[in-house]
Formats: C-alpha cells, sequence, structure tokens
C-alpha cells in the first residue's frame, strides 16, 4: 500500500519558500482571524470544541487536552495561569523548534485562543534554555503582537486583557516535565512537585490552577476552532485525531520532519517511502518511535493481539513496518508515540553502545530529587559505560535490568519510566548483544564508527 | 460500610486492621496508631513533606463506588465493600487519611519497594558504619539491616564528595553520607527561617551545600544534626566524642529561658556528652536553641564550686551550715532568691523567708527574645516563684530597694541563692558592710566576697520542676551526680532552715511534694511522682495582670502585646 500524503496543518508553511516569522507575512496567510472570530463566541463553546476534537497533548504522554482543561479549578477565585510547554529537549524531536522559528504567530493565536477560552490573563511561553533564538523570535512576535493589538490590554477592542511572557529556561531536560517546569518559573529549582496534592490544575504556578500544554498542541487548537471540533475528527482515525508530526532521524536516506494524519500511516510506510529507506548496503535494525525513553521496536519482531476497530474487536497481527502510527496503536505493541522522534538504527549501530549514550543522557538529567531515578539513573550510565569502555561482564545484562525495573512507578514524576525504559526494552529486545558483548567487544570498531560517549 | 466513630475521625485500615484517626492524619501516623512502622527518610513530622526517598512506599486502595449511581460495590466473597487497589504504590507520607482508605505495608511488592530503595541509597553511600559517628542513631543503618540484601551488585567507582565540610560554627557535613532527604533544608526555611541551605548540581551529584557567602550559623543550627537520618550533619563539639549507644537517656528541662524546651541529657559515668531536644508539641515540637546545648559545660566548668568556706577557707559542710546559721539568727536578714532555682527549692526558700520574716527578691534577666524557642525572660522559673508564693511581683533587673536598705543599716546579712549581687547592682562598699551567705554553682564576685560560700547542684545534678511562659509545671529528671561532697539542693536549704532555728522539713521529692501539695494551692493536685512528660498546665489567670517580658514564640502568645519585649 503506498503510503498516503502528507496533511500539514501545522506545518503548512515551515520551510515554505518566501515565508517569513514576521507578523505581516502570517497576517497575508490569515493569520489572526480565527483568533477574531473565537472572540465573539463565548469561551465555554470554545472548550467544548476542543473537548469534541479528541485532540490529545503532543508533549509526549498523549492526555486528552480537553479533559485537561476540564479539570481546572475554576471556583477557587484565583487566577488561571496558561504555561506554553517550549521546553522541547526530548532527543529525537525537533518540531516545536520549526513552529517557534518559522511560524511563531501560530503558536501565539493558538495560545491567545487557548486563553480566551479558559479565562486565562497571564501566560508564560516557558522555553528551552538552549533556545536562545527562538526565545528572541518569540520576544520579536509577541512585540509585533501587542503592536497591532492581537496579545495585551483590550484585545482587539474587546474587555478582554491578556499578556504572554517569555521565558527562558534553565537548561535541563527536567524542566520540561509540567511541575518541574512550574517551579523553574517559579524561579526555584526544577524538582518535579509530588503529585497528590500538586495537580497544576488546582495548585500548579503560584498554587493557582494552572493549564500547562505542548506547543503543537497549543497550534492545534487554533485550526480545530478554525474548523470546528467535529470536523477536526474526522482527520486522522477515532481516538487519534488531527496530524502528527514525525521527527525522523537516525539511519535512513531522507530523516527530517513529516506531517501525517495520525493513525494513517505505518511505520514502514514512513521510513522505507516517505524516507526512503536505510542507506545503501545497510538494513534497518531498530526504532525508537516516540522520542529516546519510548521503548525501543525490533525489526522482524511480531506483535499479536486484539484491537478495536469501531465496535468490533479485531485481531491483529503486526510486524514493526505494520504499525500504524498512532498513540493508541504504539501503546499496544509496548512503546508509546511520546513526542513524535522517531529515532532509527541500523545493522551498523551496537545496542551496548546506544544505551550507553541514551543512559548517559538520563543520567546527566535525572534532577536528583527522589531516590530510585537519582541513583537508578546513574548506575545504569556507569554499568553501560564501563561494558563499552571498560571490562564489559555476561552478567551485567541481568544487572541492567535488574535495576531498571527497580525504577519505574516509584518515582515522583515520569522521568522513571523516562530513564529506565530504554534498558528494560533494549534488554528485553537485544539481550543477546548485551551477553555477549565481552565477545564483541574483543574485535575492533570500524575505522569510521563514531566517537562512544 | 465504614462510618466514622466521630465526625473528625476517618476510619482507615492498616494491613487488615480497621483504625480510627483523625481526619488529614497521614499514612505514616496512621500506620504508627496502628503500631505499623513504615521506615521513612524524608518524613518528619514537624516539617512539610517532600517525598522524595520514596522509602514509604506502601500500596493504597479506595472503596469501590460505581461511577454512575455511586452506590457501593460489594465484594461477595466478604460482604464488605469492593476495595479498588492502585497499581502503582504510593508513597505513604503525602496520601492523608480518607474514610475507608486501605494501606498494605507488609506484602511483596513493598517489601520490593524498600529493598530497592535501600540498594539505591546504599551504592553511592559510603559502607563504613564502624567508622561513622552516626552509627548507632542512624536510620539508613536500621533499615538496612532490615532491608538491604547483605552483598552490593555495585562495581562501579562511588561518587566522589565533600568531606568534613564546616557549614557553620557548630555543624560538620559529610556528603557523601548525605541521602538528599532535605529534611535540614525545610527545617532551615520552615522553622529557623533562615533559607541558607540548598543542593548544588543534578542527579547522584547533588550536594547539599551552603548559599555562597552565607554560614549555617542561626542559633538552631544544631536541630539539623538532630533530624539527620544519616552520618551527614554532624555536631562539630560532639562527633567522634563517644558511641551513642554508650550514653544514658535522661529527660530534664532547658535552663535558658522561661521557654522551657523538654530536652534530653546523654550521659555516661557522671559525664554529659550532649543535650538534645524532646519531643514536647505543646512546647518546643522537636527543637530546641543550640544555645541551650552547651550549658552542661557548667559542670565541668572551671570556675564550678565544689566546696563548703568561710571567709575563703575550706571547711566541713556542717561548720559551713552552722556558721550560715548563725548569721541567718541574728536577724534582719534580706533574701535574693532565684528564678533559676526549681519550685521545690523555691517553696523551700520562702518557708525559710517566713521563719525569719526576711524580705525576699529576684533578680530578673531580659533578653531579646527570637520568637522561636528563646524567650526574653532568661530565667527558667519566675513563674514557679509566683506560683509558690515566693514573691508576688516580677523581679526588677536591679536591687536597688536592697542597696537602699543596706545604705540605712536595716539589713544584717544577705542569703544569696545563686545571685551575684554585684551584677545586680549592689556596689563593693554596700557588700563589705553586711556579711553574705552564698549558695550557688560557679564563683562570681559574691562567692569571692562571701562570708559562707555553699555550693549547690546545676540542673543536670538533680531533680525538680520548673513553670514555664505557659504556667506549664515541668519536671527534670538528675543526670549525673554533683561533685563529691556537695549535697542536694532541697538538703542543704532544709540544713539552712534547721540552723537557722527553724522546724525540719522534708527534703527528698517525694514527701516535700506532700507539704507543697497541702500549702500551695495552685499545685494542691499533683505529687511529683505523677507528673507526665508533657508536663502540667496550670492556670496562669490569678497573674494575667503582670507585666511578663515574653513575647511569642513557638505555641506561645503572650497574653497582651508586651511593651518591654526587646
Amino acid at each position: 500500500m503506498p503510503a498516503p500524503t502528507q496533511r500539514r496543518l501545522i506545518f503548512a508553511h515551515i520551510d515554505e519558500p518566501g515565508y517569513t516569522n514576521d507578523l505581516a507575512c502570517y497576517q497575508k496567510h490569515g493569520g489572526y482571524e480565527v483568533m477574531k472570530k473565537a472572540f465573539a463566541r463565548p469561551p465555554a463553546e470554545l472548550i467544548d470544541e476542543v473537548k469534541k476534537s479528541g485532540l490529545r497533548g503532543r508533549g509526549g504522554a498523549g492526555f486528552p487536552c480537553g479533559v485537561k482543561w476540564s479539570l481546572v479549578d475554576r471556583k477557587s477565585g484565583k487566577p488561571i495561569y496558561l504555561i506554553v510547554n517550549a521546553d522541547e529537549s526530548e532527543p529525537g524531536t525537533f518540531k516545536d523548534r520549526y513552529i517557534i522559528h518559522q511560524d511563531p504567530h501560530q503558536l501565539i493565536e493558538g495560545t491567545m485562543i487557548s486563553c480566551f477560552a479558559n479565562n486565562v490573563k497571564q501566560a508564560y511561553i516557558y522555553i528551552r534554555g538552549e533556545f536562545p533564538h527562538g526565545a528572541r523570535i518569540l520576544e520579536k512576535a509577541i512585540a509585533e503582537a501587542r503592536a497591532a493589538n492581537l496579545v495585551g490590554p483590550n484585545v482587539l477592542g474587546s474587555a478582554y486583557s491578556c499578556e504572554i511572557y517569555v521565558h527562558r529556561g534553565a537548561g535541563a531536560y527536567i524542566c520540561g516535565e509540567e511541575t518541574g517546569l512550574i517551579e523553574s518559573l517559579e524561579g526555584k529549582r526544577a524538582n518535579p512537585r509530588i503529585k497528590p496534592p500538586y495537580f497544576p490544575a488546582v495548585l500548579g504556578l503560584y498554587q493557582c490552577p494552572t493549564i500547562v500544554n505542548n506547543v503543537e498542541t497549543l497550534c492545534h487548537v487554533k485550526h480545530i476552532v478554525d474548523m470546528g471540533g467535529e470536523a477536526y475528527t474526522k482527520i486522522g482515525t477515532p481516538n487519534n485525531t488531527g496530524t502528527r508530526i514525525f521527527c525522523v532521524s537516525g539511519h535512513v536516506q531522507k530523516p527530517g520532519y513529516y506531517e501525517f494524519e495520525a493513525g494513517k500511516i505505518t511505520l514502514g510506510q514512513l521510513l522505507h517511502e516517505v524516507c526512503g529507506g536505510p542507506l545503501p548496503g545497510r538494513t534497518l535494525k531498530a526504532v525508537i518511535p516516540g522520542g529516546s525513553s519510548a521503548k525501543i521496536l525490533r525489526f522482524g519482531e511480531r506483535f499479536k493481539g486484539k484491537r478495536k476497530v469501531g465496535a468490533e474487536m479485531v485481531d491483529y497481527d503486526w510486524g514493526v513496518e505494520d504499525v500504524p502510527m498512532d498513540f493508541d496503536s504504539l501503546g499496544m505493541i509496548g512503546t508509546m508515540g511520546g513526542s513524535g522522534g522517531v529515532i532509527v538504527m541500523d545493522d551498523s549501530v551496537n545496542m551496548v553502545e546506544a544505551l550507553a549514550n541514551i543512559n548517559a543522557f538520563y543520567s546527566h538529567e535525572s534532577c536528583g530529587q527522589c531516590t530510585p531515578c537519582r541513583e537508578g539513573s546513574l548506575w545504569m550510565k556507569k554499568i553501560t559505560t564501563r561494558m563499552v569502555h571498560g571490562a564489559a561482564r555476561p552478567e551485567d545484562a541481568a544487572l541492567l535490568k535488574g535495576v531498571a525495573d527497580q525504577i519505574p512507578g516509584r518515582t515522583i514524576c515520569a522521568f522513571g519510566e523516562a530513564c529506565s525504559w530504554p534498558t528494560q526494552s533494549f534488554l528485553a529486545k537485544f539481550g543477546d548483544e548485551f551477553k555477549n558483548y565481552h565477545e564483541t567487544k574483543k574485535a575492533a570498531r570500524p575505522a569510521d564508527s563514531l566517537e562512544l560517549v | 460500610m465504614i462510618a466514622p466513630p466521630k465526625p473528625d475521625l476517618v476510619t482507615v485500615n492498616v494491613d487488615g486492621k480497621d483504625i480510627a484517626v483523625p481526619k488529614g492524619t497521614n499514612m505514616i501516623e496512621a500506620a504508627r496508631l496502628a503500631s505499623v512502622e513504615v521506615p521513612h527518610y524524608c518524613y518528619h513530622p514537624k516539617l512539610t513533606v517532600a517525598g522524595n526517598c520514596r522509602m514509604c512506599l506502601v500500596e493504597m486502595g479506595l472503596p469501590a463506588v460505581d461511577p454512575a449511581t455511586k452506590t457501593p460495590i460489594m465484594d461477595p466473597a466478604t460482604g464488605k465493600q469492593k476495595i479498588n487497589w492502585m497499581p502503582r504504590p504510593t508513597i505513604a507520607c503525602a496520601t492523608n487519611a480518607s474514610p475507608g482508605l486501605h494501606i498494605r505495608t507488609n506484602t511483596p511488592a513493598v517489601v520490593d519497594c524498600r529493598n530497592s530503595v535501600t540498594e539505591f541509597l546504599l551504592i553511592n553511600h559510603p559502607l563504613d558504619c564502624p567508622i561513622c559517628d552516626q552509627a548507632g542513631e542512624c536510620k539508613l543503618q536500621e533499615h538496612s539491616t532490615a532491608y538491604g540484601r547483605g552483598y552490593s551488585r555495585f562495581v562501579e567507582q562511588k561518587n566522589v564528595k565533600p568531606k568534613r565540610t564546616q557549614l557553620g560554627p557548630r555543624v560538620t557535613l559529610d556528603d557523601e553520607r548525605c541521602i538528599l532527604c532535605s529534611r535540614c533544608v525545610r527545617f532551615s526555611k520552615e522553622v529557623a527561617k533562615d533559607d541558607v541551605l540548598g543542593f548544588i548540581d543534578r542527579g547522584s551529584y547533588s550536594t547539599l551545600t551552603c548559599y555562597p557567602g552565607r554560614k549555617l550559623e542561626n542559633n538552631y543550627s544544631l536541630n539539623t544534626v538532630d533530624i539527620c537520618p544519616v552520618g551527614a550533619l554532624t555536631s562539630t563539639d560532639f562527633r567522634f566524642k563517644m558511641r551513642v549507644w554508650f550514653l544514658k537517656q535522661t529527660p530534664s528541662i532547658d535552663t535558658e529561658s522561661s521557654v522551657g524546651a523538654n530536652t534530653e541529657v546523654w550521659s555516661r559515668e557522671g559525664s554529659i556528652y550532649r543535650i538534645t531536644p524532646r519531643q514536647n508539641d505543646a512546647v518546643n515540637d522537636t527543637w530546641m536553641a543550640d544555645s541551650g546545648r552547651i550549658l552542661y559545660k557548667q559542670v565541668k566548668a572551671a570556675d564550678r564550686l565544689v566546696e563548703y568556706s568561710i571567709e575563703g577557707t575550706a571547711a566541713l559542710p556542717a561548720v559551713a551550715l552552722a556558721k550560715a546559721g548563725g548569721l541567718l539568727r541574728a536577724g534582719s536578714v534580706a533574701i535574693v532568691g532565684s528564678g533559676r532555682s526549681s519550685v521545690e527549692e523555691q517553696f523551700l526558700t520562702r518557708k525559710l523567708a517566713e521563719y525569719l520574716k526576711a524580705p525576699v527578691t529576684l533578680v530578673s534577666r531580659v533578653g531579646p527574645g527570637d520568637k522561636i524557642l528563646v524567650s526574653a525572660d532568661r530565667n527558667p522559673n519566675v513563674r514557679g516563684a509566683l506560683v509558690t508564693g515566693l514573691v508576688s511581683s516580677l523581679p526588677a533587673q536591679q536591687l536597688t530597694e536592697l542597696a537602699a536598705a543596706i545604705d540605712a543599716g536595716q539589713v544584717k546579712s544577705v542569703l544569696s541563692i545563686g545571685e551575684d549581687l554585684t551584677a545586680a547592682g549592689l556596689t563593693a562598699a554596700q557588700l563589705a558592710k553586711v556579711p553574705v551567705v552564698y549558695l550557688g554553682t560557679q564563683r562570681n564576685a559574691t562567692s569571692e566576697s562571701a562570708q559562707v560560700v555553699i555550693p549547690t547542684l546545676t540542673v543536670f545534678e538533680k531533680a525538680g520542676t520548673f513553670v514555664n511562659q505557659q504556667f506549664r509545671l515541668q519536671k527534670f529528671a538528675k543526670a549525673v551526680p554533683g561533685p563529691a561532697g556537695v549535697a542536694d539542693d532541697l538538703a542543704t536549704l532544709a540544713q539552712l532552715i534547721t540552723a537557722a532555728g527553724g522546724p525540719t522539713l522534708a527534703s527528698d521529692l517525694g514527701a516535700l511534694w506532700a507539704i507543697i501539695a497541702a500549702e500551695v494551692k495552685p499545685l494542691a493536685t499533683v505529687t511529683y511522682a505523677n507528673l507526665t512528660a508533657s508536663g502540667l498546665l496550670l492556670d496562669g489567670t490569678p497573674w494575667a495582670a503582670l507585666p511578663f517580658v515574653e513575647g511569642e514564640t513557638l505555641h506561645f502568645k503572650p497574653a497582651s502585646p508586651v511593651a518591654a519585649s526587646a
């Protein structure tokens, strides 16, 4: 089956020749028209549209956006804050950066509509510390929008006022965890908060109800309000509505970003047809489908089970290539859609070395607050680093698994899962490579191979 | 259904046992009430919940209700409401009791959580308990015996962190032993209001440190040592002085101010090694000031009085007492009592004053209150003097009336109970006019010039009671024996009364309290033996009009705003 064509909703103008990130260009392409129309509607109606649309968060967890909004405590009398999570730092993911760099007004429009819908008077864009250029672009874009009365007091002559501030992040992966982000925004160390009691929807920023949404999610809100929630559900597949942006990196001929309707394209179509397949003379070995913390898939493994199609339960028997790229299908086969970062590895990759790289990242980024993640992530890194650089032992495979199994589900935030799932899945799918690595190490590495972390 | 027995109580189930606990009790405390220990490191009952050590993970379940109709779903097997168990373990410290909440603390899954947290905490922790000063009172050591695997799977290099950092004048930090529980950070911020501690670096390399250019030098810094569950924070004064399991604990009272913080005195073979706070939720929670912890040093101080003497020459106790009795018997005696004496001593002083018809004055000590656990009144027992009837008004700092009386020749001798009369405003010339009988623990200008000196005991060497600023009667016990040959203060006072020609009074606490209860109305129902560790709140209304100097401190609000509080 040939791959479907791209459906560019969010990335409609990304890398379009002649398209610039200023307000004039955005308005020439119909910018802020949706916001103008939205402001004439009752806010509750907008929330309903988002609920109807079935939009799921694009930051990684895929939590329904409408549900998130409905959990917000609106009776407390405290102000409600909206935070745009632009701390895009999941390895393998590079979608939000394109939106911020090339189409910042799309994000501002989506943010303003979401603020209006939720009666938010103050919004923060928490942008990753390593995106200084993006922060400057956003600041310029907000200034333009404010000058045009699209942001700020009495937007478009209405009684509604809303300010957007750009906050430069503190340069840590954990700042993207929503409660860690809130702590960081408050000026503290980005230690995630315990939930309960600190659910952002009730006790978020400055202990006020707070909505934290991903950049892409808020851009989708603009399109949902434009076309209506009902129409939006027609894009993609049921429960996985809208489009998804896939950031493909690694050993394919044409890595890059691609936007497709969610669930309409399979992993095989994406890698072989859209991305041009493996490099000449190589074969695909493994793929991480949703950012580095998602569990890895091995080419050649098969997944069997029952899934819901419409009202019926249907048997499925998929190879890795057959898996539709949506939250639910990827969830069914034991991994996740995550942030859409597809990392491809071919047969030139040694999985122990790949895991050593991932473990180095997670041990460096663990905030150090709670015990299992703090100690476990560094222990796993020390093991894999020793295997790669020192003396690997056959029993290290079992030890790694033993350590990784002690982390998930016992930590304050989802980082515990994020740092242990790679090790767990690498071990489950490539266990032999780990057990035999002490033999592998005796052979010289190819001269052109990359330096090990 | 499990109905709450009282409106402010909820019934929860711990390991299959139903127990009623106050609403809002967290599950660690609820389990404690059910006699089940949930191990923990970061949780402290007097600090905010951090939830970071993950040692208190338990299985939690809530009664099942039908989401549509809200009616309970019953379990046909047991006939009780079905319990929905959460798929993941939950931290007990951040989970508050709600009606019908169930927790399981002893399942294989929970034990596995504890085992894994223990293993994780130990991989970068020095495994050298035999040379660690915390050994014997280390939570990590205790829990490792229960949940450690006994051998290590860790073959990598341990993290290296700073050792023996001086965080401040009294606290030494060993970062390698720190398990990052953040108790000390929270204490400094929430209780001491001196937010100087924090973590730098990330992950397992996180390091406890002081804010650049600052020191942990507030007067509560040693509480961080008390609450440190491991050997990371140690008292510079106490570390490596004595193994804690050799020490005897004696309940005592901090005498540095009228707060009356409850303390524990740790001693061995007649020597005191340290003083730590003793929990009293109505007085000092689990804290005390650093300044109260060094008071034991007066026991073996160079200026300690250990000899009875007459005019500077050592004398036998009986001779010295007879000489003092002779002076008192001559009449026109002025007594300077003490707000640092115990209630019992003050009662005997009153008996002596009544017999001699001598006027009694006290000397006040006032300093700035710190709004936490040091109050403006630095005498521990001024209210005891009021309650026992030794005095009826608050003491002044200067003995101006006594000075005038001496100048007018109305005083023939002065009895000072531990007060330095020169410090209280009497001149050397005035002191030269009258013979002084001095009872005290330390040498000072008055003892040097006194006719008769009778050594007494420090609070650590005797038992008795104090009445603190709340009018709470609190008792302290004898931790160490006094210097050889020095009699108990009650015996000394009783003998002095006899020597002055007065009646023979009981000098042991039990018998004396029978007399006190009979003669002192506010204490009519009290016996020393029945006084509980948390003390007894007396009715302070008869003295409510007095202008007490205390300002607000922990668990104490002055009845009226006080102008005098500095």
